[in-house]
C-alpha cells in the first residue's frame, strides 16, 4: 500500500518531464480531443489499400501506382491521411525514391 | 553467390537503334565475361523525364536483369558511368524481395488449402484472386 502511493506521483511527474513524442505516436484510441483545429473525432476508419488489395511487392516501376500517393508538389503525403499501414507505407516511400532518383517521379514540381 | 539484380538505365532520346543495340550488346557480353547471366532485357520506350537530366527532356529507358556477384554489377556500372549515351542508371537488388513474396505466397497458399480440404470447397470462398497485379 504504502509502496503504492510513493510510486504514483513519480509515474505522472515523469511522464511530464519526458519530452513531447513524435506526432505520430498519439494512440489512436477513441477521441484524443479535437487537437487538429477543429477536426471531427472519428474520421472515417481509412484502410490500407496494399492490405486490402493484397498487394504485396510495391515496385518502383508502376508510377500509376505511385503517384497516388505523392502529393501535387511532388511529396510523399503522410500516412494519415491516405490511410496505410506502417510496414507499406515504408516500403512505397522507398519505391518512391528509387522511382525519384531514376527520373520516373519528380523530387519537386510546381511549388 | 547468385544475387539478382536489376538494372534500369536511361540513354539519351538523339539515339539510333543500332547504336542502341550495340550498346546493349556490349553490356551483355561484358556481364557475361566478368562471370554473370543476362536474364532479360526490356526495352520499356521512350518516357518523358520528370526532370531534365543533362539538359534532356525524354529519354529512352532500357531494363537489364542479370544474376551475378556484386564484381559483376560494380564492373557494369563503372561501364555505365562511363558510356556517354547512357545518362542516368539505378540497380536494384531483388532476390531477397522475391525470396519474401515467395515466402508470403507459399504461406497463403498453404492456408487456402488447409482451408479447402475440411471444408470441401465451400464456393471456393477460400481462394481469393490471386493474379491482382
Amino acid at each position: 500500500m504504502a509502496e503504492e502511493t510513493v510510486q504514483r506521483p513519480a509515474a505522472p511527474a515523469g511522464e511530464e518531464r519526458r519530452p513531447p513524442r513524435a506526432g505520430g505516436d498519439r494512440p489512436r484510441s477513441g477521441p484524443g480531443g479535437p487537437r487538429e483545429g477543429g477536426r471531427k473525432y472519428f474520421r472515417r476508419k481509412k484502410v490500407c489499400k496494399f492490405c486490402v488489395e493484397k498487394i504485396d511487392a510495391i515496385n518502383y516501376k508502376d508510377v500509376r501506382l505511385l503517384a497516388q500517393f505523392v502529393a501535387e508538389s511532388g511529396k510523399i503525403v503522410p500516412r494519415r491521411l491516405t490511410g496505410v499501414c506502417t510496414p507499406h507505407q515504408r516500403r512505397l516511400s522507398a519505391a518512391i525514391k528509387q522511382a525519384r532518383n531514376i527520373a520516373l517521379l519528380p523530387f519537386a514540381s510546381g511549388r | 553467390m547468385q544475387r539478382t539484380y536489376e538494372v534500369m538505365f536511361i540513354v539519351r532520346p538523339d539515339m539510333v537503334d543500332e547504336d542502341l543495340d550495340k550498346l546493349i550488346s556490349t553490356l551483355e557480353s561484358q556481364v557475361t565475361t566478368a562471370g554473370g547471366t543476362v536474364k532479360s532485357v526490356e526495352r520499356m520506350g521512350r518516357r518523358r523525364l520528370a526532370y531534365m537530366v543533362r539538359r534532356f527532356q525524354d529519354g529512352l529507358y532500357i531494363l537489364l536483369t542479370l544474376e551475378g556477384g556484386g564484381p559483376v554489377v560494380y564492373e557494369l556500372e563503372r561501364r555505365l558511368r562511363v558510356t556517354e549515351p547512357v545518362i542516368k542508371f539505378l540497380t536494384v537488388r531483388v532476390d531477397e524481395e522475391q525470396k519474401r513474396l515467395d515466402k508470403v505466397k507459399k504461406i497463403r497458399d498453404s492456408r487456402r488449402k488447409r482451408g479447402q480440404e475440411p471444408a470441401a470447397e465451400t464456393g471456393g470462398e477460400a481462394a481469393p484472386a490471386t493474379a491482382t497485379a
